[in-house]
């Protein structure tokens, strides 16, 4: 059982195995190339690891094969270190920075994926484990799949969880498309032709993305409620398009203005309209910055709250987000129902995020400032 | 030619940014301004439906005799605070088909029944009773009756749109509510909220920046927390830290930290003891501001990182070649690098944290001293159900916003050229 519960640092010995800690880096220092690194770092890896077994009888087998993972990761990063590096200038700063650097990360690591482990491993637990023991981090994987995935079947079943996916969908891939049709001209004016007022236009983007939702709640409150337009996807749909319009604009026409002129001109030549020009010329050339503006506005309106808490007051026109605030609302609800839902409304996102990291990545950082 | 083919890209131009300007001016422009409006009106959260005249219909046999039947409107004024003048009503009648003794405000003409209701005021209700018989004495269809809906109509004010105007929101905003706490909880989670983000992403973004392996995988994985949903997010947060079943207590507990666990969330202030010195914590407040700090920095990591990578090595190396320390060269090569970077950020999340709602209502819905500004305009206008008290804590907003930008423009405006 992978679990904390009984661990402290009294019983962890922390002194003897430091000092092991310190006489294995100094063989290794002393080694220095003599030996192959593989088998250098795998041996000295398990020598600790078997002292440690030697001095924690107690502690269970998962636990023995973490600290040898740990132990061969950091000793496989002190490649560099031999009698001779020692003897260059700044050596000890050096050091203490490789180690902060290794450190970090790990804090780093640690810090950021834990809650998302604890999100998914509670999403798997029953209410009894739950409160029987917090520091219970493992997945039971002998019990029946239908056992495990309880939580799922129940907020699919009686939470209809399968009709919050299908509204958020529509809504964000109905925002991303109505977005992009609306962005696309605009920023093509913005970045190629000349009118009136285009300077004006290109600050007022920048200013107006700068400003809040939480001002605009209550005027389109109370004339969504008038229009008869709260309550509905299609509402939602407007604000979500409206919100993000400037910063597609913005991503969008910077990248336009990267495209040679000379390959417009060709088209101008050939008798093709403004239209034929947006549609068969830069549209084509312009492809990744469009998917990068498509997957940051999905992201946007797939996460997006606040509209969402404000405008949806019907479980049948709930998007995820709202749907799981709902759900919390009730305290009687158990905490694994939410975590379910949580791990349905994150998945899409971080799947999406990774495969198409590179794209995103341009995005967020042409689309600094906004949520 | 030049001439009519400038005025042709003038149209197009036009042309292509028209939908999208109407669409942000009616959705983001509109509502700014809305809001001055709404904000000097004592106006509630009931108030906001222009009220209209309903009538809901019901049609009963009166006896054995199939051609006679008796038609009972319900009618109602919608709304509870206001009158409806002038209503006036029709409803249409099978051919054949035709009232007897009917209502003097009423009137029979080509089949149409018209009444002339007049006023009605707030909560008004009757029921109204029409008997009708067919002429040939045939069995009148009930459905066919019923499936005709009765048309109603009336004049009423739009509560938004009337012209009585008041001082009385911005009096509340100000002296009641303990506003000046209000103004301090907000600064406190903005400015540490910011100022911690950037700190941990100029830690991450020279942790990254290093040679190590599995680079953009760890650049990816740090930037997990500002693209995740924020509903899910919180509530994983709040589970971890529950004083009863949550993790990091039992952790702290379980190494003997913590004698008693302690509820991060709920708390308003916890008294600390540090060198002798005792001072009172802003607990749950600075709980929502590391949540805000786990959330966001990744995003001040990603500004950082771009700009190291900028960095030519050519520097680097001839610091190297200068004996210079890592110490030094970071303070003397990587920070001065950066410093453009890190005032843009500052500002943007400055201004971003300033009217961050979502974290805090999710995280603690505003309770044991957590209330902002954005947390007040929800409360005022949704809890509390005073729309023109919530519009007037957005404009405060939208005042200090404003105040924010034309410092930002003024002091770090021209630098942002540069990078």
């Amino acid at each position: 059982m992978a679990t904390l519960q009984g661990l402290s640092f009294t019983n962890l010995n922390v002194t003897p195995i430091f000092l092991i800690g310190i006489l294995l880096s100094l063989a290794f220092v002393l080694i220095g190339n003599k030996i192959n690194h593989l088998i250098k770092i795998f041996s000295l890896s398990f020598i600790f690891s078997i002292l440690y077994f030697y001095l924690n009888e107690a502690s269970p087998y998962w636990y023995i094969l973490g600290v040898f993972l740990i132990t061969l990761f950091f000793t496989n990063k002190l490649k560099k270190y031999s009698t001779q590096s020692l003897k260059e200038d700044f050596i000890s700063e050096k050091i203490i920075f490789d180690f902060i650097t290794l450190f970090g990360i790990v804090f780093f690591a640690f810090v950021i994926l834990f809650p998302f482990y604890i999100m998914l491993v509670t999403s798997f637990k029953t209410q009894i484990a739950l409160l029987v023991n917090p520091l219970d981090f493992s997945l039971d994987f002998t019990k029946s799949l239908t056992e495990l995935f309880k939580s799922y079947f129940v907020i699919f079943e009686t939470y209809n969880f399968g009709r919050y996916i299908l509204i958020s969908s529509a809504v964000s891939i109905g925002t991303v498309i109505v977005t992009l049709l609306f962005a696309i001209p605009a920023a093509y004016a913005v970045a190629r032709l000349n009118f009136f007022g285009k300077n004006f236009l290109s600050t007022s983007i920048l200013i107006i993305y700068m400003f809040p939702a939480i001002v605009l709640v209550i005027p389109l409150y109370t004339v969504f409620s008038q229009l008869g337009l709260r309550n509905s996807i299609f509402g939602l749909l407007i604000v979500y398009t409206a919100t993000t319009l400037p910063v597609a604009i913005y991503m969008l026409q910077g990248y336009f203005k990267s495209i040679p002129k000379e390959i417009e001109d060709a088209g101008i030549m050939d008798g093709q309209n403004w239209f034929g020009i947006i549609l068969k010329i830069i549209i084509p050339l312009s492809l990744p910055a469009i998917a990068s503006v498509a997957l940051y506005v999905f992201m946007i309106a797939w996460n997006e709250f606040l509209f969402s808490l404000m405008f949806l007051d019907s479980p049948k026109t709930f998007t995820l987000s709202r749907a799981i605030q709902y759900l919390s609302g009730d305290a009687e609800t158990p905490r694994q129902y939410l975590m379910a839902g949580s791990v349905i409304v994150t998945l899409p996102v971080l799947f999406i995020f990774i495969y198409f990291e590179k794209y995103l990545v341009s995005g967020l950082t042409a689309g600094s400032v906004k949520e | 030619m030049s001439d009519s083919l400038s005025k042709l890209e003038k149209r197009t131009a036009y042309t292509l940014v028209l939908p999208a300007v109407l669409l942000v001016f009616a959705i983001v422009l509109f509502p700014i301004f809305a809001n001055v409006w709404i904000s000097f009106k004592d106006i509630e959260l009931k108030d906001i439906r222009i009220p209209e005249p309903r009538a809901k219909k019901i049609v009963k046999s009166i006896s054995e005799n199939q051609s006679e039947l008796k038609i009972i409107y319900k009618l109602r004024n919608s709304s509870l605070i206001q009158e409806i003048r002038n209503v006036h009503f029709q409803d249409k009648l099978p051919t054949n088909v035709s009232p007897i003794n009917l209502d003097s405000r009423c009137n029979f003409q080509s089949k149409k029944i018209v009444c002339n209701f007049g006023n009605w005021q707030a909560k008004y209700r009757e029921n109204f009773e029409i008997t009708v018989v067919n002429n040939k004495g045939e069995i009148i269809d009930k459905k066919i009756i019923k499936s005709q809906k009765p048309i109603l109509s009336g004049k009423a004010d739009n509560p938004l749109l009337t012209t009585n105007f008041t001082l009385e929101n911005f009096k509340k905003v100000f002296y009641e509510n303990n506003f000046v706490e209000l103004l301090l909880t907000t600064f406190y989670f903005t400015f540490f909220g910011t100022v911690g983000a950037i700190i941990f992403g100029i830690l991450a973004a020279q942790l990254v920046n290093q040679n190590i392996q599995g680079r953009t995988y760890m650049r990816g994985i740090l930037l997990f927390p500002y693209v995740g949903p924020v509903v899910a997010l919180a509530y994983t947060w709040t589970l971890l830290l529950d004083p009863n079943s949550g993790t990091l207590n039992a952790l702290l507990v379980n190494f003997n930290i913590i004698e008693q666990p302690i509820n991060l969330l709920g708390q308003k202030y916890i008294t600390m003891n540090v060198l002798g010195f005792e001072f009172k914590l802003r607990l749950a407040l600075t709980t929502v501001i590391f949540f805000e700090i786990w959330r966001y920095f990744p995003l001040a990591f990603l500004f950082i990182l771009a700009r190291l990578q900028a960095i030519p090595q050519s520097l680097y190396e001839a610091a190297e070649v200068d004996g210079a320390s890592p110490i030094q060269k970071f303070i003397h090569i990587t920070l001065p690098q950066i410093t453009a970077i890190i005032s843009i950020l500052f500002m943007i999340r400055f201004i971003w944290n300033f009217n961050k709602f979502e974290d805090i209502f999710l995280l603690t819905g505003g309770a044991s001293g957590t209330r902002t500004l954005p947390i007040n305009v929800y409360q005022q206008g949704f809890a509390v159900s005073d729309i023109g008290m919530g519009s007037a804590v957005s404009i405060v907003i939208v005042m200090l916003l404003l105040s924010f930008m034309v410092i930002y423009f003024r002091l770090i405006g021209k630098r942002a050229n540069e990078v």
